[in-house]
């Protein structure tokens, strides 16, 4: 993969997001065992730049950067960058000074993986963590991968499977990251929301847009619920959580509706009783927590790529 | 230094006719073909000449935030660019809402000599949309402030915008309204639409600047009174105001130069050089704009030349400040938009860009080169084009949304009551006093 960022789904190629999921994959076999730790970025420095409380993805990066024998450089910091008296411009560059050389950043504004990227302030590779209510790269890469392990028929070329993400679209990097590479691999893409959690302007992206989950639920082969945030009904998005629940909520009929060989997915932290019932997050078709490890392996992947680590070899060994 | 009798050879007027204008104590003389006259000739080199820029919708920054800019660097700043009539925001620290600080507004505006510097006053107390503040102070203050504006902030409580459209009936003022539902954006960062929906921004609806002009034309209607519309950003705001002037209400308004060019494709970026309040619209809405200056549904061009510091854009889009400089740019933006693409002739680019808003504003000393007015004009070279560089930018910020872009026409001279204050498209250190 020739390209010294990942700063959003938007911008990779059907053949980049392939060879991102080919090497987690080929990571998965590295590591299977026992022996899970490989040297391929030993000696390399990597920093999390977390401007935003985000305790699993951090782990996530963090356990991927090790199990590459990376060091890691954590640095977190509650609320914005600005509130805090230290510009994301000065704390960037201080941990390159330290010996950052790829940074993986969360951050409460929609494009500071960008900008960091793009406006010269440091030299590092930066990986999107999260940035605002933009974009969530390798969340979608770790469904993506999910998604493509329980369709093994659909391993290369998504077209056929049609895939509902349910919830607060407007405010979700993850629902707009997933639209974009879901539909790149050939996905069909049914964003399901009442019309105040869609963004103004989601006509014109290459999804299908329902009111109504229950007219859905039934043709679909994997079913994302988003997580609501309670602050939404403050803003009048929703009159309330029981509404929200009753109208598109994960539970009861509309998991007897779900295909039988249906997934069922949340990018997690969950709230169990609003978006999806202790029934369908506990259900034998939901995948959740094979997220959770793959989201590790992809994140390898991602690193690998982009620091350009020694190959990998065809199993790990013990450092 | 007092103003120097001189001669100004061999210019064309914006209607294209050769001329010679003699100018004695500050004051235009004669205007005629081949003149003969005892003073020192300044060759024009049938350039155009204009009567000076006049600008509504300036930010100075002083008194409080002398870092970003002064009085005396935006009147360089303007001066290079053709104003020399300035309008000077109330935002700024302490607010301009007693006679007190416009006065030591206008005083800056004489000390520092360059080009008239009108304070405008703030609508409310503070600009904080509770109470009026004393406007008719201001209006008999030496600094005779005739246009109040809140800009920054809308006055969006009905109520206080009904009694302010009607207070200042009694000394022939008008509020300029900054049209911006502020329910409607609160957080907003970018004009709402197909761009917002993909980078996930908060989206700032066109229907938030429209619902108030709406509103507040109707208003003004109701109440008799004059109303001016800052920096007009929608197709729909557009119609509004074309509809206002076909049923015969005393409505105004302005369009920016960044409006007319600029569309929020830009925020693709994610550079903060692009974010600026009222946000940059679709290119239906720059289409809409343009139309609606060239037929005078938009009545003039204001700059909202907005100077921030460097780390108040050096930053992500969401900490970073609203704002472009623009008085340096502004006649360039507006020959490349509206004179090049056919839609204006200079005529009426003198008319928007000065005629227009002296009138607006009541600046009987400006907008018109005639003989026995104040020798307030500049001289253009329309087929001259330049790069602009934001380092050299004469303005003490560089938050240029232009950077690096070629434009046409360059101010080569300015004569500021008398006084050649540009040279060459150098300032020369002269400033009337």
């Amino acid at each position: 993969m020739k390209r010294a960022h990942l700063l959003s789904t938007q911008e990779l190629t059907r053949a980049d997001a392939l060879e991102i999921l080919d090497t987690a994959r080929q990571l998965s076999r590295a590591t299977d065992g026992a022996i899970r730790k490989l040297p391929t970025l030993r000696g390399r420095t990597v920093v999390n730049l977390f401007f935003e409380d985000s305790t699993r993805t951090r782990l996530s990066f963090e356990a991927a950067a090790k199990r590459l024998s990376a060091d890691v450089i954590n640095f977190s910091a509650k609320g914005s960058s600005v509130s805090k008296g230290e510009s994301l411009k000065d704390t960037a560059q201080t941990l390159e000074a330290m010996g950052g050389e790829l940074m993986i950043i969360r951050h409460s504004a929609s494009g500071a993986a960008q900008r960091l990227a793009e406006s010269g302030w440091v030299k590092s590779h930066i990986v999107n963590a999260g940035d605002g209510m933009h974009e969530h790269p390798t969340q979608a890469l770790l469904d993506a991968f999910t998604i493509r392990s329980h369709f093994p028929e659909f391993d290369r070329d998504f077209t056929g499977l049609r895939i509902g993400i349910v919830g607060d679209i407007l405010h979700s990097r993850v629902a707009r990251s997933n639209a974009q590479l879901l539909t790149l691999l050939g996905a069909d893409v049914v964003l399901i929301a009442p019309p105040t959690l869609l963004p103004i302007g989601v006509d014109t992206w290459p999804v299908k847009i329902s009111y109504d989950l229950d007219s859905e639920i039934s043709s679909l082969d994997a079913i994302m619920a988003l997580r609501v945030q309670s602050e939404r009904m403050n803003d009048a998005f929703f009159p309330s959580e029981r509404e929200y629940a009753r109208e598109y909520g994960l539970a009861g009929s509309r998991l007897r509706a779900l295909k039988k060989n249906a997934i069922i997915m949340h990018p997690g932290p969950m709230n169990r009783g609003l978006e999806i019932s202790a029934e369908g997050a506990d259900s034998k078709q939901s995948v959740i927590l094979e997220q959770v490890a793959n989201g590790v392996l992809v994140r390898m992947a991602v690193l690998y790529l982009l620091m350009g680590g020694a190959p990998i070899p065809t199993e790990g060994v013990l450092v | 230094m007092s103003s120097a009798d001189f001669l100004l050879r061999n210019v064309l007027t914006a209607d294209q006719v050769r001329v010679d204008i003699e100018v004695v104590a500050g004051t235009i003389s004669r205007i005629g073909g081949e003149l003969t006259s005892p003073f020192p000739v300044v060759e024009g080199n049938q350039n155009l000449v204009l009567p000076g820029l006049v600008d509504l919708h300036t930010h100075l920054r002083e008194p409080g935030k002398e870092s970003s800019e002064t009085v005396l660097s935006g009147s360089q700043a303007a001066v290079k660019g053709g104003y020399l009539a300035l309008s000077a925001m109330a935002n700024t620290s302490p607010v301009a809402d007693t006679a007190g600080v416009v006065e030591q507004v206008a005083r800056l505006g004489r000390d520092a000599g360059l080009c008239d510097v009108f304070p405008i006053g703030a609508v409310t107390v503070g600009l904080k949309g509770e109470s009026l503040a004393e406007l008719a102070a201001m209006a008999h203050s030496a600094a005779k402030v005739r246009i109040f504006s809140d800009d920054g902030n809308c006055v969006s409580d009905p109520l206080l915008m009904r009694r302010a459209l009607e207070y200042v009936k009694s000394f022939g003022g008008v509020i300029a309204q900054h049209a911006q539902e502020p329910k409607l954006t609160s957080g907003a960062q970018m004009n709402e639409g197909v761009v917002s929906s993909r980078l996930g921004l908060k989206g700032w609806p066109a229907v938030a600047e429209e619902s108030i002009i709406a509103r507040d034309i109707l208003m003004a209607q109701y109440v008799g009174s004059r109303l001016h519309i800052c920096h007009l950003t929608t197709k729909g705001g557009v119609e509004l105001v074309r509809w206002a002037k076909s049923q015969g209400m005393a409505v105004t308004a302005e369009v920016t130069p960044h409006h007319l060019l600029l569309t929020d494709e830009l925020a693709n970026s994610f550079d903060p050089v692009y974010k600026v309040n009222p946000p940059l619209r679709t290119q239906a809405d720059v289409s809409a704009l343009r139309a609606g200056l060239a037929d005078g549904t938009i009545d003039i061009v204001a700059t909202d030349h907005a100077p921030h510091p460097s780390e108040e854009k050096d930053c992500e889009w969401s900490a970073a400040a609203f704002g472009m400089v623009g008085l340096e740019t502004a006649l360039s933006v507006v020959v490349e938009t509206m004179i090049d693409t056919g839609l204006m002739e200079w005529e009426k680019l003198v008319d928007r860009m000065s005629l227009a808003p002296a009138a607006i504003g009541g600046y009987e000393d400006h907008g018109a080169i005639a003989v026995g007015r104040p020798a307030n004009f500049v001289v253009v070279n329309p087929k001259e084009r330049w790069t602009v560089d934001r380092r050299t930018l004469q303005s003490k910020s560089s938050n240029t949304p232009f950077d690096g872009r070629s434009l046409p026409a360059k101010v080569v001279h300015a004569f500021y009551r008398g006084v050649q204050v540009l040279n060459d498209g150098q300032l020369t250190g002269s400033k009337y006093e």
